[in-house]
């Protein structure tokens, strides 16, 4: 079975054509394209211009799909977009998109949360069967385990998610967004040497980084203003040091809950999704935690950790063989969709 | 934190620093959780118990933020626990906890003016830090409240109607009891317990306590009628100690404690379906339990209903 994934919850705009063979076995990715809203240096990327970006290119990036794919249209089963959690505008103008295809091609529409195609995502591309999973992203911060049919969160970022705090803090540093802010934090994190003292916000399996945001802020103002010694050796802090200070601290947290995750399941499975999950330095400390739990860490490259549209034809897919479709006036988005609010019904475990 | 759950063996022997690796007969591991393992040792002579909480560095963290939040946790954990112990004198106090024989917040450090000889086996332990405390004799509530559903299992349809009522008393004096405790740690103590479960809930029998006022404790007659039953229900006689302080902050605010009460509700609630019902009703508002403990429960346990509302979970945006 073949279908379509639209995806555009946040500043990516992805199309992603997946085969499911009828008798099981691995799922062939067709295509996965991926169109990237990159706001200048210093700035953040609004819902406005964001959904601008994605009305203008989402014809384009699903011709190509289809195109590079190789399928006719008749060979689609279902058309799945995101329904949510993500930005207003830019969820508004994908599940427009979704819909149009749908009565275009009359094809049925699937509705995905964005999490759950993460999760299946990964899942689908590791082999990791029953892990606990770690979503990180610039808007969620989440520890999830699997149990009778849900996706079960059992921490949390209570404020900002990682992911933001990151971009925010490349904001500060006036970093450039492209490709990602955070791919250029942890470049300048490889040759930061000084460790310095940061909150460490872990209220058992949660955590919080506002704070840790507002001092490493206020830190870089110090530096600017030419005023921040490292402790130890009286030298001038560089942008590296405060890249790496930051880098390792939120990454021991979030290995930390983790952990305690795996410690209250029972699991040594750990696998890694979103963007965050791409940083090698947070694969690498959860790999060391989980090799000495008896354990190993999944972890996907760029194209699966980033938004994709083919994570979500994939989940999509998987909720529409169990019989799951989305009626054309149902296809609303929505800003909150909560991970636990789904039904796995694929999952028999 | 301790956790009960087990999990996979590791491939490397367990985290045991000097100078327990000379302790004999060796501490035995009673436990394994995500940040500490714990052991059952003795102090000074072999008949005084000691549980051994020792904490392993994370070879995952950077050395200078390891060393730094594996001391600030130990002596958070050691200072709370010597902060309760302080109030043993009270003659009011109902809040029992273990007390503290000795600490290492880093097994491994140098210290100054040893030679590499005086070192001897402090120079090959592993990092961490250690806590040393009193043994707490008796069951956790968890086992405790298991024993009572397994025997209610086995005897609940045979029991007469009033064998049966006696016992469900016992567990609501027990469940108010705990609520007291609590209430305690909060008012007198000024300290949150941060993971309040029933597992970190002991019950001491009376026997090994010195200090028992005798207030709160009733005593359980119907155990000898219990005789020819199958099962014995569980004696829940003796004093509630409070364990694993691990995540305890100080704070007095009524948030904090909300949410306190609010983690040992969800757990219990998932960890005792048959008892979940009772634990509004005696633990939180029974004038013998969380409300009538002190003046300011009130307050907390209005916080609480907030709290119920607004879930641990919000709904996140992204």
């Amino acid at each position: 079975m073949i279908a379509i994934g639209l995806e555009g919850s946040a500043n990516k705009l992805g199309v992603g054509v997946i085969l499911q063979p009828a008798k099981g076995g691995p799922a062939q990715i067709l295509s996965n394209i991926r169109h990237t809203y990159v706001s200048p240096p210093g700035e953040g990327f609004l819902p406005k211009d964001t959904a601008k970006h994605h009305r203008a290119y989402v014809s384009t990036l699903v011709k190509r799909a289809l195109a590079e794919a190789g399928v006719r249209l008749e060979d689609i089963d279902c058309i799945c977009y995101t329904k949510g959690p993500g930005m207003g505008a830019p969820l508004q103008s994908v599940a427009v998109a979704a819909r149009t295809l749908s009565l275009l091609w009359n094809k049925p529409l699937v509705g995905v949360n964005h999490c759950v195609g993460h999760i299946e995502m990964g899942r689908e591309i590791t082999g990791a069967t029953n892990p606990v999973v770690l979503y990180v992203s610039g808007g969620n911060t989440q520890v999830i385990a699997y149990s009778s049919q849900r996706y079960r969160i059992f921490g949390e970022a209570l404020d900002i998610a990682v992911g933001n705090c990151l971009d925010r803090f490349a904001r500060t540093l006036n970093i450039s967004n492209d490709p990602a802010p955070g791919y250029n934090i942890e470049q300048l994190a490889k040759r930061g040497k000084v460790l310095l003292d940061l909150p460490y916000a872990v209220k058992g399996m949660d955590c919080s980084f506002s704070g840790i945001l507002a001092r490493v802020d206020e830190l870089a103002a110090q530096m600017r203003a030419g005023t921040l010694k490292d402790p130890v050796t009286g030298d001038a802090v560089t942008p590296e040091d405060l890249c790496f200070s930051l880098q390792e601290t939120v990454y021991a947290m979030l290995v930390e809950i983790t952990e305690r995750a795996m410690a209250h399941v029972g699991s040594s499975q750990v696998l890694i999704v979103g963007g965050v999950g791409c940083n090698e330095r947070l694969q690498e400390m959860m790999g060391i935690m989980a090799k000495d739990r008896g354990g190993s860490v999944y972890a996907t490259d760029e194209r699966f950790c980033i938004d994709n549209g083919i994570m979500i034809a994939h989940a999509g897919l998987l909720a529409y063989r169990t019989g799951f479709a989305t009626a054309l006036e149902e296809s609303t988005c929505t800003q909150r969709f909560r991970t636990d609010d789904v039904h796995i019904a694929w999952r028999e475990d | 934190m301790i956790s009960t759950t087990s999990i996979p063996q590791r491939e490397a022997q367990p985290f045991l620093p000097y100078p327990f690796t000379e302790t004999q007969p060796p501490p035995h591991l009673v436990t394994q959780g995500a940040e500490a393992l714990l052991y059952r040792t003795h102090f000074l002579t072999p008949s005084t118990a000691a549980a051994l909480k020792a904490r392993p560095s994370k070879p995952y963290r950077h050395p200078t933020l390891d060393a730094r939040l594996t001391k600030q946790r130990v002596l958070a954990e050691a200072r709370v626990l010597v902060k309760l112990s302080a109030l043993a004198s009270d003659p009011d106090n109902e809040v029992k906890v273990p007390a503290v024989f000795n600490l290492e917040w880093d097994a491994a450090r140098k210290i100054n003016g040893l030679t590499e000889d005086q070192r001897g086996a402090r120079r090959t332990t592993a990092a961490g830090a250690w806590l040393l405390m009193e043994w707490i004799e008796g069951k956790s509530v968890k086992d405790l409240l298991r024993e009572w559903d397994s025997w209610f299992m086995a005897t609940g349809s045979t029991a007469s109607p009033e064998e049966v009522q006696a016992q469900v008393e016992a567990v609501k004096r027990l469940l108010r009891r705990i609520g007291r405790a609590v209430g305690a740690l909060h008012s007198k103590g000024g300290v949150v317990h941060g993971d309040l479960t029933t597992s970190n809930i002991m019950v001491r029998p009376a026997t090994n306590s010195s200090t028992s006022n005798g207030s709160a404790a009733p005593t359980i007659d119907e155990n000898a009628q219990a005789d020819d039953m199958p099962a014995r229900p569980p004696n829940f006689e003796g004093e509630i100690v409070l364990i694993d302080f691990g995540l305890a902050t100080q704070s007095v605010q009524d948030e904090d404690r909300a949410v306190d009460l609010y983690v040992l509700e969800r757990a219990f609630g998932s960890t005792h379906p048959r008892q979940e019902g009772q634990f509004d009703a005696e633990v939180l508002q029974s004038q013998e339990g969380y409300r009538g403990s002190y003046k300011g429960a009130n307050v907390v346990l209005k916080r609480l209903e907030e709290v119920r509302l607004r879930g641990r979970k919000k709904s996140m945006i992204g």
